[in-house]
């Protein structure tokens, strides 16, 4: 991260640079308290990220895997064989020789059923004494892709995804371009008010959405703005507190020599926003926009008050979650679903995380 | 408002002012949001806390005095929901300081190997939408097929129908919301970097062992951290109701213990239209919010400690 800053010439911030390696971390000998504690960890991550293997597991799982009692977790079939026209179950069936072999069934019955050997069908049917009710079927994995194919047109997901990047991508503009100026404003001009100011849109963070809803409900309807993406979105151009907040500590960082050089240039207050201040500043507005990404990722109440009879505009998370309503006894097309809707924040944030990380850093201890 | 003419030029104005009219001008889009968006809305539902608004009004609108506020007092329904929530709290909060803290400890330990690497992984699932963390934290607390109550049962244990049983469904909306521990725990690794390592040290010199330097070291230093943590923590956790929303479309299953007080605010605006009476909930959550949050401003000054301030 310093490279990085001193590459596009950041003032490094020391008290936040949580990426900086203990020089003497490297160097400790791998001894049994280091593996202990590794160990320990990785098992621990393990369990956190669990979930994302079952959700996978399950995604790739036929109806009939899921409702079988005893079928093993990863994706799979019982065994089957293919003789004269007829698909016939596969089960292993335990010799009198003490040998257990994969026979398929042709001729069930309560005390003894006919067999057909896979290996060798020409043999002819073989009886087996017992109740094949008792015996268990082998499995071969077979993952099932089409399930998310199946997902891919039942809920109409590329109207979903487009509907929810679109959103992303506007909402994200109109916040850049609002906290970059409110930012700019508090933190490079002095006016009477400013630190009042600048409380009161802290303060907003401590304000509970539901003491505004109904008026701000009601103006949006009586725009005409319901079924549209406008109440989503116009928001986004009037600045949030947590934006304003990270992109103001940062501009504060940043030195004003260059700001005053570019003055004494001809440059006027616009220019010196453009040409010096968001140059040095682009790491903080990635970390904004990929907060807004995050953030229309899961938009789900304001779609639900404005988009409930508009369901080719709404955004993903209410689309996974009326899938869910649904579909709800098919857990193979939900945890398809809701693979599919997590790969693209899953992708950006392993591309920014540095940036995104940063910008939590900013905002939470630099108060 | 002073944003509207262009300052640039005008040779009546003095530097000062000038640069005061770029001020103003810069913050205007969010004075105006401001304004618009939350202090006439916050205005607003005050004055409709007075009047017998109604989603589809059918009556005259007219002024009721306080009987909004007298509904409020005798109206079990509402206290009930503050109970839920405030029980909720009484669990997700500090499980929400703790488990980052703790966490962050042991990604801040020297003795991890390839900590970058796993701080990066403890931290990816924030990004992941709450919905969808639903779906596979709820699949993963399924009392048959889940994967918990299986571990559970490796010791002995059975598991709970987490989200079906009222006693076991806190836990279970807690474990739902643990992917988004991802942000407290930077915040905390952060802080726990930013104590001077002679502090340590000088710790150990007087005898200190691992208990003695967290409880008079590590702790005071992170004091500003777990107040902001406990600050917002206690804001977000008041306001609750997305997952529950989600999870049982606001019905409050199993037998009410998911009836947040978010929730009925909701049905009481959208399901029973009342808006005036939504409205009085709303302000009854705001004075909620504003009260607990002062107290714990207040309560600062007895344990949170701000390094440089007292010289």
């Amino acid at each position: 991260m310093a490279r990085e800053a001193e590459l596009i010439g950041a003032p490094e911030l020391p008290a936040l640079d949580i990426e900086a390696e203990r020089p003497e971390r490297r160097r400790r000998p791998l001894d049994g308290r280091s593996l202990m504690l590794t160990t320990f960890t990785i098992l621990l991550l393990a369990l956190f990220l669990s979930p994302l293997l079952r959700t996978l597991t399950l995604s790739l799982k036929s109806a009939d895997q899921i409702t079988t009692i005893g079928a093993p977790i990863w994706p799979a079939d019982p065994g089957s064989f293919e003789w004269e026209g007829d698909t016939l179950d596969v089960y292993l069936v335990p010799l009198p020789d003490g040998t257990t072999r994969e026979l398929a069934l042709v001729d069930p019955g309560r005390q003894e059923s006919g067999f057909i050997d896979p290996a060798d069908p020409g043999a002819g049917i073989l009886t087996w004494q017992g109740s094949w009710r008792s015996l268990e079927q082998p499995w071969e994995f077979a993952p099932k892709w089409g399930n998310f194919a199946e997902v891919w047109t039942r809920i109409n997901f590329p109207r979903l995804m487009f509907n929810t990047i679109a959103l992303a991508v506007i909402g994200g503009l109109g916040t850049i371009i609002s906290c970059t100026l409110v930012a700019y404003g508090f933190a490079r001009f002095r006016f009477p008010g400013r630190n009042l100011l600048f409380l009161l849109v802290l303060s907003t963070i401590f304000l509970p959405a539901a003491v505004t809803l109904i008026p701000t409900y009601t103006i949006f309807v009586n725009l005409g703005w319901v079924g549209t993406w406008l109440p989503l979105l116009v928001p986004a151009f009037f600045a949030n507190a947590y934006d304003v907040f990270l992109l103001r500590q940062y501009f504060m960082t940043l030195p004003r020599e260059l700001d005053d050089a570019a003055k004494i240039d001809g440059a006027g207050p616009f220019r010196i926003l453009l040409s010096i201040i968001v140059p040095q500043a682009w790491p903080v507005i990635i970390a904004v926009a990929i907060f807004h990404l995050v953030y229309s990722w899961n938009l789900y109440f304001e779609p639900l008050l404005y988009l409930s009879t508009s369901p080719e505009l709404q955004p993903i998370s209410l689309g996974l979650s009326k899938f869910n309503d649904i579909y709800g006894s098919e857990p193979q097309y939900i945890q398809a679903a809701t693979l599919m809707t997590i790969v693209i924040p899953i992708v950006v944030f392993f591309f920014a995380q540095k940036a995104f990380m940063r910008g939590i850093v900013i905002t939470g201890v630099d108060k | 408002m002073a944003g509207t003419d262009p300052p640039k030029g005008d040779s009546r104005l003095s530097l000062g002012q000038r640069e005061a009219v770029w001020g103003y001008l810069f913050i205007t889009p969010w004075i105006f949001g401001f304004l618009t968006l939350t202090l006439v809305p916050v205005v607003a539902t005050f004055v409709f806390t007075f009047l017998n608004l109604r989603l589809n009004q059918q009556q005259p609108v007219r002024f009721v005095g306080l009987d909004n506020y007298a509904d409020l007092l005798g109206d079990a329904r509402a206290w009930d929901a503050l109970s839920v929530t405030l029980r909720f709290a009484a669990i997700a909060l500090p499980v929400g300081l703790i488990l980052p803290f703790a966490l962050a400890l042991l990604l801040n330990s020297r003795s991890l190997r390839g900590s970058q690497f796993l701080r990066t992984l403890f931290f990816m699932p924030y990004i992941i939408p709450f919905v969808a963390a639903l779906f596979a934290w709820g699949s993963m607390l399924n009392p048959e097929a889940g994967w918990l109550n299986g571990l559970l049962s490796w010791f002995g244990l059975d598991g709970p129908d987490w989200l079906n049983d009222p006693s076991w469904v806190y836990p279970g909306l807690v474990v739902i919301g643990l992917w988004g521990i991802g942000s407290a725990v930077i915040i905390n690794l952060a802080g726990l970097q930013n104590v001077p390592t002679e502090l340590y040290d000088a710790a150990r010199v007087d005898g200190a062992g691992f208990w003695g330097q967290l409880r008079h070291v590590t702790l005071p230093m992170m004091s500003p951290v777990i107040f902001y943590s406990f600050t917002l923590g206690l804001v977000g956790v008041l306001q609750y109701f997305l997952v529950p929303l989600v999870l049982n479309s606001g019905t409050g299953r199993p037998a009410g213990a998911t009836y947040f007080f978010n929730i009925y605010v909701y049905n009481t605006f959208f399901s029973f239209g009342n808006m005036s009476y939504g409205a009085t909930l709303a302000w009854l959550l705001f004075v909620v919010i504003l009260a607990t949050t002062l107290i714990l401003f207040w309560s600062a000054r007895y344990w949170v400690y701000y390094a440089g301030e007292n010289k």
